[in-house]
């Protein structure tokens, strides 16, 4: 009984999440050990009698070492960085004064805006770049950090809104009444007990809200040009495809350094960020 | 030291849905006053009014002398205390306690002062340090209860505060609020939907339905002079019994029958019951004023009937039948032998019968 048991547990869970963990490893796993292959190695054909595709035998940091000084990687780095926190910063404040401000107040036509936010989150970057270009370029923003922080929260504050609402919403509302009665006003009893409760809620969202931006790419592509303001996505694609040579060595050391902060993030919130997403709160 | 006054009271949805209805209290300073009903009563709607967590469509309330209507929560000298307890979560016990005193900018010996105080009141002085998520049901109890004391408002405010412990620990609680509130001699509105917890700590008690106030008293006047069928029934467990009875007139006498029953109505009763000769109305009779027939029992107020279920619980056996079709149960001594389907006589005490009207349901 027991052994059976035992069997149908290796086919029911741990067959099926290894071969997920080998699913989403992998990618990280080919870029780690194509970013460590030398040159001579990496344009090898695989047909050769010696080749090893998913190991390398002659390890080097060559691609890294080309990446941070011959190319302006370091800058892109600290320009998605810089980015990405200045429009995640904005983004989060509005996002959670809106967010509230739907779950809790009743107000006229508080359910269409609710829904109108969410539908310009569904409008896709691709046809919104257009007016945003034309706004970036009368404001006179081009080419400076500016453009990306600023537009960055048309996509990112919808988001924090949405995600945040939901959490706000299964926070027990005696709370607050409760902080009301104590001799809290409403903005008080919002800022000194709803926020501090909802930090799991608020953290996931920022976590979400750099990730977006860190990978976002057509915004960074269409409003920044000179190679220096760059971000890492943009960056590592523009210049290290050359016409029709891909620099495969370098692109993985850059993909591989650029997606080690997120992460890191991820991996130091990770359980703020699932008690965020399933809004679990006990009074 | 505050009275509570309500007047024509009233509270209107946006969808139309009328909770409160000309609701009119006096709540004595010092009173304990209960609010009870079964859910969707506005009970709840209107303590959250007195709070000021409700707009109020019509009426007045006043603490004191004054006029709180349009007062916010915070300044009507008032504290509250949850169902779900609410206590913040991030916040130690202590912090929880203290917060209304932060609030309202007391100097910290004086808060330090109160909270140990009241936790010392409560038992909980070992508690301070620790996390709303670290405590028993009963001790979030106690917290929300002794952040509701720290501030010695005028009033406290209790939502069923008792609802969402186990039944032992709600016995005990009970015992312990009653005597809080003698020593602190505040007043207090207490909302519940349980019979038993209205009529064990209310000075007075409120029993309301569909918005309405049905009838307001002591407790043991509830009980024995309730004034409709629905306080009769909801009061008492188990509820009052009630049969539908043809009142009618013969040699002088007044007389109920029921299928199966013909019950002399007591001198005291006559007079009022003679204008609703011959007309159709219920008698209530408490499941204690039943007992298996004795010879000592006048025929004219015995009946016989069969044994539906007996449920013996230790000091005393509930036994259910039928009368005209009418599920009764009579409260008998554990002494008494009575098995299910055994034919019995049973004894009514004519004193403490009740009559309502058939239509409007209010007491004859």
């Amino acid at each position: 009984m027991l052994i059976e048991r035992k069997w149908k547990k290796w086919i029911y869970f741990y067959l099926p999440i290894a071969v997920f963990i080998l699913f989403t490893l992998f990618p990280f796993y080919w870029m780690a050990v194509t970013a460590l292959r030398p040159d001579h190695v990496l344009y090898r054909t695989w047909r050769q009698a010696s080749a090893t595709p998913f190991w390398t035998l002659e390890p080097t940091l060559e691609h890294f070492r080309g990446l941070l000084q011959t190319t302006s990687f370091p800058k892109w780095l600290w320009n998605t960085m810089l980015i990405a926190i200045v429009s995640t910063l904005i983004s989060l404040v509005c996002g959670m004064f809106a967010g509230y401000a739907l779950a809790r107040l009743k107000f006229r036509g508080s359910e269409f805006l609710g829904t109108a936010i969410f539908i310009t989150y569904l409008v896709p970057q691709t046809l919104l770049f257009i007016p945003l270009a034309d706004i970036i370029r009368d404001l006179h923003l081009g080419n400076t950090p500016w453009a990306l922080m600023l537009t960055y929260p048309t996509f990112l504050i919808p988001f924090c809104t949405w995600l945040l609402m939901g959490y706000f919403k299964t926070i027990p509302k005696e709370l607050e009444e409760c902080a009301r009665i104590d001799g809290a006003t409403r903005f008080g009893a919002m800022v000194r007990i709803i926020f501090p409760v909802a930090i799991p809620g608020i953290l996931s969202a920022g976590i979400f809200a750099v990730t977006l931006s860190w990978n976002e790419f057509i915004y960074a592509l269409i409003f920044m040009s000179s190679a220096e303001l760059k971000t890492v996505p943009v960056g590592v694609v523009s210049e290290l495809i050359r016409g029709d040579i891909f620099f495969w060595g370098q692109l993985m050391a850059g993909a591989l350094l650029g997606s080690i902060p997120v992460a890191l993030v991820y991996s130091f919130f990770v359980e703020y960020y699932v008690t965020g997403l399933t809004g679990s709160v006990k009074g | 030291m505050a009275t509570v006054t309500i007047r024509d009271l009233n509270k209107n949805y946006e969808n139309g849905f009328h909770a409160v209805k000309d609701v009119n209290l006096e709540i004595r300073d010092k009173e304990f006053m209960v609010l009870v009903g079964p859910s969707g009563c506005g009970k709840t709607t209107t303590l959250r009014m007195v709070a000021g967590l409700e707009e109020i469509t019509s009426g007045e309330i006043l603490i004191g002398a004054r006029v709180i209507n349009d007062l916010p929560p915070m300044d009507r000298d008032i504290a509250m205390v949850f169902q779900n307890y609410a206590l913040y979560p991030h916040k130690s016990v202590y912090q929880n306690m203290a917060f209304g005193l932060q609030m309202r900018k007391y100097p910290k010996h004086e808060i330090e002062k109160r909270v140990r105080d009241a936790a010392e009141i409560l038992g909980i002085e070992p508690l301070l340090e620790r996390k709303p998520r670290q405590l028993s049901g009963g001790q979030r109890q106690r917290v929300a209860v002794g952040r509701a004391i720290v501030r010695h408002p005028q009033v406290f405010l209790f939502d069923e505060p008792l609802s969402n412990l186990d039944a032992m620990l709600r016995v005990q609680m009970r015992v312990e609020l009653k005597r809080l509130h003698e020593r602190l001699e505040t007043t207090a509105i207490y909302v519940t939907h349980d019979q038993v917890e209205a009529m064990t700590l209310g000075d007075r008690v409120v029993v309301m339905k569909d918005g309405w106030v049905q009838q307001v008293g002591e407790p043991l006047e509830l009980y024995g002079k309730p004034a409709n069928r629905f306080v009769a029934g909801f009061i008492g467990s188990p509820a009052m019994n009630f049969v539908s009875v043809t009142i009618s007139e013969s040699g002088g006498d007044l007389w109920a029958d029921a299928e199966g029953l013909r019950l002399k109505l007591p001198p005291r009763l006559v007079d009022r019951m003679r204008a609703h000769a011959g007309k159709r109305t219920t008698l209530g009779v408490r499941p204690e004023a039943l007992h298996p027939a004795s010879g000592a029992d006048p025929a004219d107020c015995c009946f016989d009937t069969t044994v539906d279920v007996v449920e013996p619980l230790g000091n005393e056996i509930l036994v259910n039948f039928r009368i005209g079709g009418a599920p009764m149960v009579a409260r008998v001594d554990p002494a008494v032998r009575v098995k299910a389907h055994q034919g019995i006589r049973v004894a009514l005490d004519p004193e403490r019968i009740h009559f309502f009207d058939e239509k409007s349901e209010a007491a004859l």
